[in-house]
C-alpha cells in the first residue's frame, strides 16, 4: 500500500487528485468492506469526530450511506436537510457555514444544488468538507464506488473502455468518472442526445458516441445515467418513450455486443426509460455491488481525510472498543 | 474661477490634433487657451510641472453603471465619478438600468444634478429605449435628450422585439443620436451564467455560447442597415460579432462598437476555482476571442473601449457562481489593464490608446471632450505610463470591489485628472512621499 500519499484538507473533485491518491482510496477501502459484513459493524476510527452532513437537495441513497460510513468508525453525526431547517428561511451559504463552525465541527458533508458550493465551503471553514454533489460539478464519492466496483470485477481500470451514457450535460456522477477513469488509465466514451452532451467535452479526453449502437460495440463497460424527468419538461428530449428507444439500453441492443458488458447505474433508476429491468436485474449488473461498495469508499474517504494514514487502514479496523 | 493654469513638460497626447510631443499647456477659465512648447507663465499663473509624465484628453467612458437611484449599497453617482476621475475619466455616460430606470425626463435631470453636485467626472446620462426597460412601449426619446440625455440604451437587456430595435433606430435618428445596443440573444444564453466550452463543462456551469452574441449583433446591423440609424454595439466579446460589426462597417452601415478592457485581458480560465470576480454578461471568451476583439480594436473595427463598471455589494459576489451577479467594476483598472495588454503588447501606441480611450467615445456619445483644441473644455488626466502598481479593490474609491483583476500587477496609473481645469484628482504628493521615503531609505542605507 501506498504510505506517502497524502490527502488536503477536502475532497471537492476528483479532477485535482492524483492516480495515486485515487488509488490510495480505493486500496482502503477494500479492508473496510469486512467491517459490513461484521455483526457489530463498528470501529472507533472516528470516535469523538462531529460531522455535519449538510444536504441543500433531496438524497437518499448518498445521505444513508455516508452516513452509514460515518455511524460505523463511530463518528458523532448530525443531518441537516433543506425542509425544516434555516436552509429554507433564506440563510445563504456562507452563514450556515459559520454557524455550524461556531459549534466547533469537524467534517462538513455537503450536497448542493450549484456547481462549485463544496469549494466555496472548503475555503471558508476550516473543517474537512467532502462534495457530496454540487450541482452539475463533481460527485466524487459516486466516481470512485464505481471504480472500485469495475476494479473489483473486472481486475484493473488500466485501458478498460467505459462508456457513459444518458445526460452527460447536467451530470456531475459523469465529470467525476471522467476525471477519475481517465487518471487510472481507462479508455472513456461518453453516449447520448447531442442536447445533453455538453460543448467541448471531447477536449477533457473523451470519445463521443452519438448512437448508442456504436457505444455498445466498443465498450466493456457501461454505467448508465438516470435521465431526469425535469430534461423533457425543458424540451432536451422529446419524451420519455422515445428516449427509451433511441438510447435505452436493453436485452436486444446488448445481445448485439461482441463480448459481456458490465453494467453500473448510479442510481436511482427510471426503469424502461435509460435501463430495462431485465439488463437491471441481468448477471451483468452490477447495481447493487455499487451500493455496497459506496459505503466502503466514503469510510475510506472520512478515515484519509480524518489523517488516517493509507498504511494503518487495516490496523484500525482492528483497534478494539475500550 | 481660479486662474490660470500653466501645465509645463508633459509629453502631450492629442489624437484630434495627431499630436505626441513634449509641451506646455495654458489653461485659462475651465478651457484650453494655448498648446505650444515652451509657453512663457503668465502673471499669477499656477505653475504645474510635469515632466515625465503623458498628458492627455481627460478619458471618455460611454458605458458605466452608477446604480443610483436604487442601487445606492452598490455605487452613488458621487462615489462613481470619484472612481471615474481616480481612472482619468473625465466623462461618463450612465446607463438607465437603475431602480427607478431612467425612462422619463424629470429621472434624466436627477442624474444630470448629482453629477453636477459631486462636482467631479462629468456625468451624462443614457435614457432607456423602453419605458421601465420592459422592451415594450418606446419612451419619449426627444424628452429625455431635451432634458440631457445623450444617448438611448435597455442596456442590462438586450431590446428583444426587433420591431421595437427598428422603431428606436428610425426614430433617434432626428436627434442624430446612438441607440447602445447589449445585444444578446437571451434564448441562446438560457440560464448560462459563462462562456461555453472546455472550462464551463469541467466547472459544470451552465454556458453562453458564442451565438448569443452574434445573432443579436448581425440582427442589430441588419436592421440598422434597413433603417439608417446610428448603432453603438456594447460590449463586443467574439471573434464572431467583430466579424460581422467589420463587414457591415464595409457596406457603410453606421455602426460603431466598445470593447472592454476585462474582454482584451481575460479568458473564461479566469473563472476557474468559481471565481465570481469573473462573472459578467458578455461572459469572458476563449483565448481566439480575445485575439479577435484585440485585432478588431487595432484595426478600428472596435471604435473605442468602455469599462461596463457594474459595481456591486460584496454580500452579491461572495456566494455560490450560479446565484452571484453578474458584472465587475472597471473605471480605476481601464488605463492599467488597457495600456498592459494593447501598448506593452505592441499593439496599439500611446496615442491610438489615447484616442480609444478619449477621442473616439466622445465622439460616439457626441460629447465635447476627447481632444486639446483651443478652446476646448480643460478636461485632462495626466499619468505615468511606466508605473506598476499592484491592484488593490480596497483602494478603491468605487463602493465596488469586484474586480478580477485583485492582486495582479497593472502598469500605467493616472496622477492627476482635471476637469474644466480644475483639479479632481492629484497623486502628485503621494508620489513625491514615496520618492522621499525611497531616498531617505537610500541615504540611510
Amino acid at each position: 500500500m501506498t504510505a506517502t500519499v497524502e490527502f488536503g484538507k477536502d475532497l471537492t473533485g476528483l479532477e485535482r487528485l492524483t492516480a495515486e491518491q485515487i488509488t490510495a482510496i480505493l486500496d482502503v477501502a477494500e479492508p473496510f468492506k469486512e467491517i459490513s459484513e461484521r455483526q457489530i459493524k463498528k470501529v472507533p476510527a472516528l470516535r469523538g469526530k462531529t460531522i455535519v452532513n449538510l444536504f441543500y437537495e433531496p438524497s437518499t441513497r448518498t445521505r444513508v450511506s455516508f452516513e452509514f460510513a460515518e455511524k460505523r468508525l463511530s463518528a458523532d453525526t448530525v443531518n441537516i436537510s433543506r425542509s425544516g431547517s434555516s436552509l429554507q428561511k433564506g440563510e445563504n451559504l456562507v452563514d450556515t457555514a459559520r454557524n455550524l463552525e461556531a459549534m466547533r465541527i469537524d467534517m462538513v458533508v455537503i450536497r448542493h444544488q450549484s456547481s462549485g458550493a463544496a469549494e466555496f465551503l472548503a475555503q471558508r471553514i476550516p473543517s474537512n468538507v467532502i462534495n457530496a454533489g454540487d450541482g452539475q460539478h463533481e460527485h466524487p464519492t459516486q466516481a470512485l464506488l464505481d471504480m472500485l466496483t469495475i476494479r473489483d470485477n473486472l481486475g484493473s481500470l488500466a485501458g478498460r473502455r467505459v462508456c457513459i451514457v444518458g445526460d452527460i450535460l447536467h451530470s456531475r456522477v459523469a465529470r467525476s468518472n471522467i476525471w477519475g477513469l481517465l487518471k487510472l488509465g481507462a479508455e472513456v466514451a461518453v453516449c447520448g442526445p447531442p442536447t445533453l452532451i455538453p460543448h467541448g467535452v471531447g477536449d477533457l479526453g473523451v470519445r463521443v458516441f452519438k448512437r448508442v449502437e456504436e457505444a455498445i460495440e466498443w465498450a466493456e463497460i457501461l454505467n448508465v445515467l438516470r435521465l431526469q424527468l425535469e430534461r423533457m419538461h425543458a424540451g432536451y428530449v422529446p419524451s420519455l418513450r422515445e428516449y427509451n428507444r433511441v438510447f435505452g439500453i436493453s436485452e436486444a441492443r446488448l445481445e448485439k455486443a461482441p463480448r459481456d458488458i458490465l453494467i453500473l447505474h448510479p442510481g436511482p433508476m427510471n426503469r424502461g426509460v435509460e435501463i430495462d429491468s431485465h439488463v437491471a436485474d441481468g448477471p451483468h449488473s452490477v447495481i447493487l455491488d455499487q451500493v455496497t461498495n459506496g459505503v466502503a469508499v466514503r469510510m475510506a474517504v472520512l478515515y484519509l481525510l480524518a489523517g488516517g494514514s493509507p498504511d494503518r487502514a487495516e490496523a484500525a479496523k482492528q483497534e478494539d472498543r475500550s | 474661477m481660479s486662474g490660470p493654469r500653466l501645465l509645463q513638460g508633459a509629453r502631450v497626447l492629442d489624437p484630434a490634433q495627431r499630436l505626441d510631443a513634449v509641451m506646455d499647456l495654458l489653461v485659462v477659465d475651465g478651457a484650453i487657451a494655448r498648446l505650444a512648447p515652451a509657453i512663457p507663465a503668465p502673471e499669477n499663473a499656477e505653475v504645474i510641472d510635469l515632466s515625465g509624465l503623458c498628458l492627455s484628453p481627460g478619458f471618455v467612458d460611454v458605458h458605466v453603471h452608477l446604480r443610483e437611484p436604487g442601487g445606492e449599497h452598490k455605487e452613488t453617482i458621487e462615489s462613481g465619478a470619484s472612481a471615474a476621475v481616480a481612472g482619468g475619466f473625465t466623462s461618463v455616460c450612465a446607463m438607465p438600468n437603475t431602480d427607478p430606470p431612467i425612462d422619463d425626463p424629470a429621472a434624466v435631470g436627477f442624474v444630470l444634478a448629482k453629477g453636477e453636485r459631486a462636482r467631479l467626472a462629468r456625468v451624462y446620462p443614457v435614457g432607456a429605449v423602453s419605458v421601465g426597460l420592459e422592451g415594450k412601449e418606446m419612451t419619449e426619446i426627444g424628452e429625455l435628450i431635451a432634458a440631457g440625455a445623450v444617448a438611448v440604451s435597455d442596456d442590462g437587456h438586450p431590446v428583444w422585439d426587433s420591431g421595437l430595435m427598428r422603431r428606436a433606430l428610425e426614430y433617434t435618428q432626428v436627434f442624430d443620436i446612438p441607440v447602445f445596443s447589449h445585444a444578446e440573444d437571451q434564448g441562446l444564453s438560457g440560464q448560462g451564467v459563462m462562456n461555453e466550452g472546455a472550462v464551463s463543462t469541467a466547472l459544470g456551469l451552465r454556458g453562453i455560447p458564442n451565438a448569443s452574441e452574434d445573432v443579436a449583433v448581425a440582427r442589430d446591423c441588419l436592421i440598422a442597415e434597413l433603417t439608417g440609424g446610428r448603432l453603438h454595439i456594447c460590449h463586443v466579446s467574439t471573434a464572431g460579432s467583430a466579424e460581422i460589426i467589420r463587414a457591415a462597417k464595409a457596406r457603410g452601415v453606421r455602426v460603431t462598437a466598445e470593447v472592454t478592457p476585462h474582454h482584451l485581458a481575460l479568458t473564461d480560465e479566469a473563472v476557474r476555482g468559481y471565481r465570481t470576480d469573473a462573472k459578467m454578461s458578455p461572459p469572458l471568451r476563449s483565448a481566439s476571442d480575445v485575439a479577435a476583439v484585440r485585432d478588431a480594436l487595432v484595426e478600428g473595427v472596435i471604435d473605442c473601449i468602455a469599462t461596463d463598471h457594474a459595481p456591486h455589494h460584496y454580500e452579491e459576489k461572495e456566494r455560490e457562481f450560479d446565484d452571484a451577479a453578474f458584472g465587475v467594476v472597471g473605471l480605476e483598472t481601464a488605463l492599467g489593464v488597457s495600456l498592459q495588454e494593447m501598448v506593452l503588447g505592441g499593439r496599439l501606441d500611446l496615442l491610438e490608446l489615447v484616442d480609444r480611450m478619449a477621442s473616439k467615445p466622445a465622439q460616439i456619445a457626441g460629447l465635447p471632450a476627447g481632444s486639446l483644441a483651443d478652446g476646448a473644455n480643460a478636461d485632462i488626466v495626466v499619468f505615468d505610463p511606466e508605473e506598476r502598481w499592484e491592484c488593490r479593490a480596497d483602494r478603491f474609491c468605487s463602493r465596488g470591489r469586484n474586480t478580477p483583476f485583485k492582486g495582479r500587477e497593472l502598469v500605467g496609473r493616472v496622477v492627476m485628472t482635471l476637469v474644466g481645469g480644475r483639479t479632481v484628482y492629484d497623486r502628485r504628493g503621494e508620489r513625491a512621499d514615496a520618492r522621499a521615503t525611497v531616498k531617505v531609505s537610500e541615504d540611510v542605507g
